[in-house]
């Protein structure tokens, strides 16, 4: 499939609205025989912040790896800024890999300014960038200090301050949360929404729900190397419509049938899902079938519940136990 | 919203392929030159050296000792000095050939003197002593002392009886530098000297690019390499810095051996184990030969190099890259005794072929200059060895973005998940 030939992948804007930071159809990568990625489509519009959500194994740093150009894609296109190749824009692109890497004899200082030399920043530049970085975020005092004097926390920061300190307009994170504790990770979060508020596209791989729905604009929910949505997460979750939570004073009478077919009991409550209609018709068949309305709650799907519709049970199961399983750690 | 208009319209916004290289070449140039690892790599070498001149010197003096050159004079009084007195004369002519003499008084003293008993029990350093007369001298020795000094003491002893000329002509000698049956002979040794010492230098220190590239995946950061520049430049500028860093090693070494050398030059040279002034000129000049020798060994080393660091694309672990490194350890092993063997056949297909395949090429043509004038064919060569060594780094980073860079683990495959409806692999 050529660029440009779009399908509805539900993504947050059309192309003709807002320029795309991101393109990519149909992109496949095999290792020996296995598909890592299966014709994944992506649209990711300038600005906004993405994420690839999936459990571990799913096929996100695969699909990150190819989008940046560090492997080539068996099939399929991509296009960073309108370019086949991203190599040709690295300058205005920095990534931060999953693994965590840094060379131990170096000086943070140093680390920065190399990261940002390899994107074409002037080493000078690039110390005196780094040290504004590092007093920014309280870590002036470990300028000069070898990385592996560093705590695992500070190594992580020093590597992120690598990755933004020649002012990318696209950052891509693979999973940067993983590893950092809470106070670290809303320090990020607020990080990844300055980034975004100066313009800078963010696109992030995450394996936890909570930090897609608290950021990001649109997801990619990708499960077993495949994509089955790519679009906003308010889309994503009104693919589940609303639950209906209804307490009722009558157990029974001719009111039950003004209910919606899917409706079951559940103790006292009944739920259900929210009709096409609206429930204004449903409550004045309600209160003229004197069913005695104790309480009516409208309850959105979360991108949660989304995930499981989209992906299924046995991804979202993953999914949960990869979340689990890193806050075990 | 980010300006990126000029990107869209195909503006490049990158570094070019030297630019990636150098940025790559400094740092690992810089972290290798100031480490402590490499500080006792430059102290290794040097360690035989030093041990092997000290035992060489004490060997040497222990020997010097331990053969002695100095034979007993055991003849009565005033022939014993007669034969001094021919000694003397004849030192100017034989020099350090004839051996040291020195009278035995107690001999001359005692009439029961026993030659043979005083060289059994060793009572002195003599290697043998003569006795009998002028006329009959006796030497008592060991068969291979007798034989050695034999001519000398006859020569000795016809001097001091007068039987030989008081006066010795003056043989004019017409110095040629060399001839043609001998040249080519003598600039074999210069060629193969070059050959072993760029084999030497290319295998101490080409490992170190394959401990580099080791180190990098241990550390993690090739990922953020790979994705800030092309894989073709990590690797080009890892073996400039690695090259850059062998030849600071060299530069090393090579004043530590100079300073040796002003030092202990003559005693190294007089007690014969080497002596480096005495190769033959190459058929190029010196000068110009150690500019090849110097640009051949950087060809083999980025060829090597290169070799190594393809091994390291295709290993996912550091034992993987130690097994997979053997087999070309071996295989330069075996490049090298093709070349060596081709010094001796100019001209014919095994040289043309050692000098065509890349591994060989510059050991071969560091043969060649020592052998056979001419530039042309150097130029070609370097090219073409230039352009191997291009070829290999690019088939090694193709190697590594698609063997190495398969998941999320650096190179080691995640086990992936079956998800319903989501197969991973295809029908």
């Amino acid at each position: 499939m050529a660029l440009g030939d779009h399908k509805d992948t539900g993504n947050p804007a059309p192309a003709g609205e807002r320029a795309l930071a991101i393109e990519a159809r149909g992109l496949v990568k095999r290792f020996d025989r296995t598909f890592a990625v299966d014709g994944i489509d992506l649209s990711v519009p300038e600005g906004a912040i993405y994420g690839v959500l999936g459990p571990n194994g799913a096929g996100k740093t695969t699909t990150l790896r190819m989008l940046l150009g560090i492997i080539d894609p068996d099939e399929g296109v991509r296009r960073v800024f309108g370019h086949d190749r991203p190599h040709d824009i690295a300058r205005i692109i920095g990534y931060l890999p999953e693994e965590r890497g840094l060379y131990p004899a170096m000086k943070a200082i140093e680390a920065i300014a190399f990261m940002g030399a390899l994107r074409g920043l002037p080493l000078a530049e690039g110390r005196k960038r780094g040290l504004e970085l590092l007093e920014r975020h309280d870590l002036g005092h470990a300028a000069e200090r070898q990385i592996r004097q560093l705590s695992k926390g500070m190594a992580q920061t020093v590597q992120l301050l690598g990755t933004l300190v020649h002012r990318p307009q696209l950052v891509v994170l693979d999973e940067p949360f993983s590893g950092l504790d809470a106070i670290n990770q809303g320090k990020l979060e607020r990080m990844i929404r300055a980034l975004a508020d100066d313009g800078t596209t963010v696109v992030f791989s995450t394996h936890v729900i909570h930090h897609a729905e608290r950021l990001c604009e649109g997801v990619a929910i990708i499960a077993g190397g495949k994509v089955p949505y790519a679009g906003s997460v308010e889309a994503a979750r009104d693919r589940i419509p609303a639950q209906v939570r209804l307490e009722t004073r009558a157990r029974e009478g001719a009111w039950l049938a003004a209910l919606p077919d899917d409706a079951r009991r559940e103790g006292d409550f009944f739920t259900f899902s929210l009709p096409e209609s609206g429930v204004e018709l449903l409550l004045r068949q309600l209160i003229e079938g004197d069913a005695g309305i104790l309480s009516l709650a409208i309850e959105r799907a979360g991108l949660h519940d989304a995930f499981v519709h989209i992906a299924g049970e046995a991804a979202a199961r993953a999914l949960d136990a990869d979340t689990e399983a890193e806050l075990d750690q | 919203m980010s300006d990126t208009s000029a990107i869209r319209q195909g503006g490049n916004a990158r570094l070019t392929r030297l630019q990636a290289a150098l940025v790559v070449a400094r740092r690992d140039f810089i972290a290798v030159l100031f480490s402590r690892a490499f500080f006792f790599f430059l102290l290794g070498p040097l360690f035989p050296v030093v041990v092997g001149a000290l035992a060489g010197g004490i060997g040497s003096q222990v020997q010097r000792e331990a053969v002695s050159s100095e034979i007993g004079l055991a003849m009565s009084v005033a022939e014993n000095e007669s034969m001094l007195a021919a000694h003397a004369a004849l030192r100017e002519q034989l020099g350090g050939r004839l051996p040291n003499l020195v009278a035995i008084d107690e001999a001359a003293d005692s009439e029961g003197f026993d030659a043979a008993t005083v060289l059994v029990e060793q009572r002195e350093n003599f290697a043998a002593i003569v006795q009998g007369s002028l006329a009959e001298p006796e030497l008592v020795g060991t068969e291979d002392q007798a034989k050695r000094w034999q001519g000398m003491i006859s020569l000795l002893a016809a001097t001091a009886s007068g039987n030989s000329p008081s006066v010795f002509p003056n043989t004019r000698a017409e110095l040629v530098a060399t001839s043609a049956s001998t040249e080519r002979g003598n600039r074999v040794r210069t060629a193969q000297a070059a050959q072993f010492f760029l084999f030497l230098l290319t295998m101490l220190l080409a490992g170190m690019v394959l401990s580099n590239l080791v180190e990098e995946k241990a550390n993690k950061i090739i990922e953020i390499l790979a994705a800030a520049i092309p894989m073709d430049a990590v690797f080009l500028g890892k073996l400039v810095a690695m090259l850059g860093v062998s030849l600071v090693g060299i530069a090393v070494w090579g004043s530590f051996g100079l300073a040796i050398w002003g030092v202990a030059g003559e005693a190294i040279t007089s007690s014969g184990s080497m002596d480096p002034a005495s190769l033959p000129a190459p058929a190029v000049g010196w000068p110009i030969f150690l500019l090849l020798a110097l640009l051949y060994f950087s060809m083999a080393y980025l060829l090597l190099g290169s070799l190594f660091l393809t091994i390291g694309a295709m290993a996912a672990t550091v034992r993987e890259v130690q097994t997979l490194s053997m087999p070309v350890t071996m295989m330069q092993l075996i490049v090298f005794f093709i070349a060596a063997y081709t010094i001796t056949q100019p001209g014919t297909w095994p040289e043309l072929l050692a000098i065509t395949f890349p591994l060989s090429s510059p050991f071969a043509m560091v043969a060649h200059a020592a052998l056979q004038d001419g530039l042309w064919q150097h130029a070609l060569a370097l090219l073409w060895q230039g352009a191997a060594v291009i070829l290999i780094v690019r088939g090694g980073s193709r190697l590594f973005r698609t063997r190495v860079m398969k998941s999320g683990n650096s190179g080691q495959a995640k086990p992936k998940r079956k998800w319903p409806g989501f197969a991973n692999t295809r029908s």
